[in-house]
């Protein structure tokens, strides 16, 4: 394998696969390979860029048709293989995810179908039994999170200046709200689902933990324990809470969610 | 007039969903009444709709229990924030549930939407993942059956909600895509996406091409009757025996094999995906 | 955004809540819900700043030609014209009435 590293994504990949066995075949844009992570059996995958890709505008590590399709096939290999096991192997998405794949062919080709073949394989997985894990090292953008890593039980980031999660560039937000980016910005830091930082992102709840890593592309022995050891905290909290959602609902500022699914069962 | 035809593009997502279920049998969840509003568009100055842009009412289709999800596409682009995204994860996820206690609740998705509603950003992107989630596991149990008419179309993290029901509808006047012409002209160059080439657009996303090259099990005409009656066909069908999202092996195979030197056009999709047997 | 209250007297009675229209350009959603007192409450929030006195001109016109109807009156304006408005407002009166 190259030295080289192609991003922070595929830093940690790395990190975290050092003994494991590497899976071979698919586009390079698409890192697997199954080893354990402290003792618990599990299936790394990292969406990585690749220079070369045969679709271009997925070049830069955007999850494209290639990428869609090809986290379908290697997260339902497992759900396969595991079929008759009572115990799952986990799934560690290693997030690091700049935006879905923006072109004619992606659209053409059905992009859309592509991640959801993505996200289906996910959650099949995880209601299967497969504790998921999402670990984001850097960007978790739009339609490439939700193909790539939303789907998992527990999200785990690092309070970094470049972890990022949200919807859409702010370039492309400013534009489609009629605003300046400026003003977004303004917006942004007052109403908490459209900042792009990671300490806003948290205030929703949406994840299992916040992690200081001091530098996520050089990170210390230390810090790579303590990477591990959350992610095996994650699976161990998994297998007790069972293969939904859930504990996603209990952040302030994503109350009103749960106010409507309370609402909704009494109605229903 | 319970006969008479009417266009379906031109009702609102509750006139829809009433005119689908059979009659006299819609009732309403979380309806205007409980004015269930969202918290993040008044603080930057939008006037919220009472019911957030989402319609969800249980009824009879055919006969058998079912839930209606409707998206009103008029109200801020049919876009997914908090309230309105909950609101369809919820029904789905308590439809799964009835599936579970043995009542076959039945899902009906009608989408005009597209995708995460930016005011709201990250909470749309999640009730989306959530969204997501909650028809994989309904799925499992009864057909989960996605209609998109237009004029919106179906855009964002809801086409790939599009994307994974278990059978998708369109008219010719929907478009399906997940990005949308406007972004994609800003992140990839006019030369890649003209977003103002409106016979261009149609001929990549349009609803007619989608059902052609298989992106959509069924097209159908601007009309309440034949809506339902491609719905009735839909569920005559039963769980599908391959779910389009579960298909990786057909579609990677097709897209290795493409020759990517060349810039794509209508031709050459109807080539590769192009189902003979849709004229 | 601008949120107008307004309120007027009123004697009619009507049975029922209702609901007519949605909030998308050039359209409203007015809600009505009735109350036992004998006046009109109005409430709209409407994406035209400034436009207190064409909403006063429209409910002073109302109140001029009907007697209004005893009861909360919620309106999401998205900008609609006066003739817009007129309807949907006339719409949710008439379905308060039979619905």
């Amino acid at each position: 394998m190259s030295n080289t590293v192609l991003s922070r994504g595929d830093y940690w990949f790395s990190l975290l696969t050092k003994g494991a066995k590497i899976r071979r075949g698919q586009c390079a844009s698409i890192k697997v390979a199954d080893g354990d992570i402290l003792g618990q059996v599990a299936r790394f995958i990292a969406v990585v860029p690749d220079a070369k890709n045969k679709y271009p505008r997925a070049a830069h590590g955007e999850v494209g048709l290639l990428e869609g399709w090809t986290l379908a096939q290697v997260v339902h290999e497992v759900i396969e293989s595991d079929k008759l096991n009572s115990n799952k192997t986990a799934i560690i998405a290693i997030i690091d995810v700049p935006s879905q794949a923006y072109g004619r062919r992606e659209e053409a080709f059905g992009i859309h179908q592509a991640l959801a073949g993505a996200a289906g394989a996910y959650a099949k997985a995880r209601l299967a039994g497969h504790p998921i894990v999402g670990l984001i090292v850097g960007k978790a953008m739009s339609g490439a999170f939700l193909a790539h890593g939303y789907q998992a039980n527990r999200l785990i980031a690092f309070d970094n200046d470049e972890v990022m999660i949200h919807a859409m560039g702010k370039e492309s937000a400013a534009r489609i709200t009629l605003r300046s980016v400026t003003a977004l910005e303004k917006l942004a830091a007052s109403i908490p689902p459209m900042a792009y930082d990671i300490d806003n992102y948290n205030k929703l709840g949406l994840l299992y933990k916040l992690l200081t890593i001091t530098n996520p592309d050089n990170a210390s022995d230390n810090e790579i324990t303590l990477v591990k050891q959350t992610i095996n905290d994650a699976i161990t909290d998994i297998i007790k809470h069972g293969v939904d959602l859930k504990c996603r609902l209990g952040g302030k500022d994503r109350h009103t969610s749960v106010v409507v699914r309370e609402k909704m069962r009494a109605h229903w | 007039m319970p006969n008479r035809d009417m266009s379906f593009i031109e009702l609102s997502a509750r006139e829809r969903a009433r005119r689908i279920l059979d009659q006299g049998s819609f009732r309403e969840l979380l309806d205007p009444f409980e004015k269930i509003t969202s918290p993040w568009l008044e603080p930057q100055g939008i006037v919220p709709e009472f019911d957030d842009g989402m319609v969800v009412a249980k009824g009879k289709f055919n006969g058998k229990p079912t839930v209606i999800i409707a998206i009103e596409g008029v109200f801020q682009g049919g876009s997914m924030g908090e309230v309105s995204g909950a609101k369809m994860a919820a029904a789905l996820e308590l439809a799964a549930e009835d599936n579970r206690s043995g009542i076959a609740t039945q899902a009906l998705l009608l989408f005009e939407t597209g995708g995460v509603r930016l005011q709201e950003a990250n909470l749309g992107l999640a009730a989306i993942a959530d969204i997501h989630s909650a028809i994989v596991d309904l799925r499992r149990y009864v057909p989960v059956i996605g209609i998109t008419a237009g004029t919106v179309g179906c855009f964002g993290g809801m086409s790939i909600a599009a994307g994974l029901c278990s059978y998708l509808v369109v008219t010719r006047e929907a478009r399906l895509g997940l990005n949308g012409p406007q972004v994609i002209e800003q992140e990839a160059g006019i030369e890649e996406y003209n977003s103002r080439d409106r016979p261009f657009i149609w001929s990549m996303t349009g609803g007619e091409v989608r059902y052609k090259n298989g992106f959509a099990d069924i097209i159908v005409k601007d009309s309440v009757n034949d809506v339902k009656t491609a719905i009735i066909q839909c569920m005559n069908k039963g769980l599908p025996d391959t779910l389009r999202s579960d298909d990786y092996d057909y579609y990677l195979q097709k897209l290795n094999a493409i020759d990517t030197s060349k810039q794509a056009d209508a031709t050459l999709v109807k080539n590769i995906f192009g189902r003979g047997d849709r004229k | 955004m601008e949120r107008i209250e307004l309120t007027y007297p009123a004697t009619e009675k009507l049975q029922h809540k209702a609901l007519a229209g949605v909030v998308g350009s050039g359209d409203l959603e007015a809600m009505f819900i009735p109350h036992q007192e004998k006046m009109l409450k109005i409430i709209i929030k409407t994406s035209v700043d400034g436009s207190k006195h064409r909403w006063q001109n429209l409910f002073n016109r109302f109140a001029s030609l009907h007697a209004l109807p005893m009861g909360t009156l919620e309106i999401n304006d998205f900008a609609s014209t006066p003739g817009v408005a007129k309807l949907r407002i006339e719409q949710v009166f008439e379905e308060a009435n039979y619905a």
